[in-house]
């Protein structure tokens, strides 16, 4: 295969700014009401940065009554379970080691604390931008023993994938806690949530490819279409899985072709074969979900932290007194719906996983709670 | 710092499997190991997730996919 023509600096300006044309936008909506015929559609995506460029503009509001967009289990952050993050307190805080991890894990609550509160109780814990620099800080630090909190979905285990391969040194190790999409919507679509399609994630398609989703498309005659992060993007990708169950087929439509290629990024996926293999996983929130995990494979077990010091695989998981993370996180219940929202949960002060990340529903649900596009049709 | 996240970032400088980035005028460090078979050069665009660029960004796609949102908005016109 060639290089593809790469973008250039004007042409990614205009490119962009045609990418949010509002008037666009509201003929799309009109199309996707003509495609729907008026029958309800529920369709889900499974990433948090669609929930964020969804309700960030405002995109619900355009969409025609009766067609719905839910939120999945699109934030890796969230469907950490709650075990893990008590386990690396624990190691932080009785062995000494020195715990790096992504910055939207610091506050999640476990069940006991957050690497947030076991930090200000004097445990070491680093907030990086990605594994290379945890490896980094052990390279320079050789006297303390270094633990990379490893979550994220496809996206990110490659990186875990490559550093692993490339063999760190001896006081770094891994704990991973990647987990797997097609998985996730396989177990949706099996517990009957009541979804039509699937916006299929735009960065983890980047990896796993848009064929990765045919066999689930065909399997259970659900549309499906892949999308990037743009209102145009997200309304198009909606338009065309109204339009495929209008004409009755069950395709994967890769609408996010600038950066997503049907087989995916080979090199990506070659890493992760040979760093990984599939595991089942706990989803907080959801519980067990068969094949969707991933644990390091025997050839690099010394860079895997539960390996190293014994934790235990986390049991099964719950979330806290009166929280409906689960709902959210099977998108049954809007973050508006559950009790807490804004009443004795909010970012400053989450009680659920949902409400911490930048990439959680709640999160995203009460920063924007007001901000409604103002373009509803009439 | 967030896990999810990617950003496109424009390709200034290579050495080996390390891209300097240009991330809307903040320059970064990127890995290109894996994208070490997408022919990333400098001027390209590519899609950087917790310090790796993931893949690399399609001209040809990026314009097909607005001639798309064009033809949608026409049919609605003449239909």
């Amino acid at each position: 295969m060639s290089p593809a023509p790469s973008l250039k600096d004007e042409a990614v300006v205009s490119l962009f700014s045609k990418y949010r044309d509002r008037d666009l936008v509201i003929k799309i909506a009109e199309r996707i009401a003509e495609a729907a015929g008026g029958d309800p559609l529920r369709i889900m995506h499974v990433c948090g940065t669609h929930e964020w460029a969804i309700t960030h503009n405002g995109l619900r509001d355009l969409l025609p009554e009766g067609v719905q967009v839910v939120a999945g289990p699109g934030c890796p952050v969230c469907v950490t379970p709650g075990g893990e993050i008590d386990a690396l307190c624990r190691l932080a805080l009785e062995q000494g080691v020195a715990v790096t991890t992504f910055g939207d894990v610091l506050r999640v609550p476990g069940y006991k604390w957050s690497l947030a509160e076991a930090k200000a109780s004097g445990a070491d814990i680093r907030v990086v931008y990605g594994i290379s620099d945890a490896i980094r800080m052990a390279r320079q630090e050789t006297a303390r023993d270094f633990v990379h909190f490893a979550i994220g979905f496809e996206t990110t285990a490659p990186t875990t994938a490559i550093e692993v391969i490339k063999g760190p040194p001896g006081n770094f190790s891994v704990f991973a806690s990647h987990k797997l999409i097609p998985p996730a919507m396989e177990y949706l679509l099996e517990s009957g949530a009541g979804i039509d399609g699937f916006i299929c994630p735009g960065h983890v398609s980047t990896i796993i490819g848009a064929d990765a989703y045919r066999d689930l498309a065909a399997r259970y005659a659900k549309p499906m279409a892949v999308a990037g992060f743009e209102p145009l993007d997200i309304m198009l990708a909606i338009l065309n899985i109204a339009l495929q169950r209008k004409r009755g087929v069950a395709e994967v439509y890769n609408e996010y072709a600038r950066a997503v290629r049907g087989p995916g990024n080979k090199v990506a996926l070659r890493a992760m074969e040979k760093a990984f293999k599939v595991t089942d996983a706990y989803w907080r929130g959801i519980g067990m979900i068969p094949g969707s995990g991933l644990g390091l494979r025997e050839d690099y077990i010394k860079y895997d932290t539960a390996a190293k010091y014994g934790i235990a695989a986390s049991g099964g998981e719950r979330m806290p007194e009166g929280c409906s993370c689960g709902e959210v996180l099977l998108g049954t219940l809007r973050p508006e719906e559950c009790p807490l929202f804004g009443r004795g949960c909010n970012p400053e002060q989450p009680v659920g996983p949902c409400m911490v990340s930048i990439e959680g529903t709640c999160a995203i649900a009460f920063k924007y709670s007001d901000l409604k596009l103002r373009s509803r049709r009439p | 710092m967030e896990v999810c996240l990617a950003v496109p970032g424009r390709v200034t400088k290579i050495e080996g499997e390390k891209a300097e980035v240009d991330i809307g005028g903040i320059r970064r460090e990127a890995s290109l190991e894996l994208v070490s078979d997408q022919g990333v050069k400098i001027g390209d665009y590519v899609l950087i997730h917790t310090g790796y660029a993931i893949t690399k960004l399609d001209e040809a796609e990026a314009r097909e996919i607005l001639k798309a949102w064009r033809d949608v908005a026409r049919a609605e016109l003449e239909g």
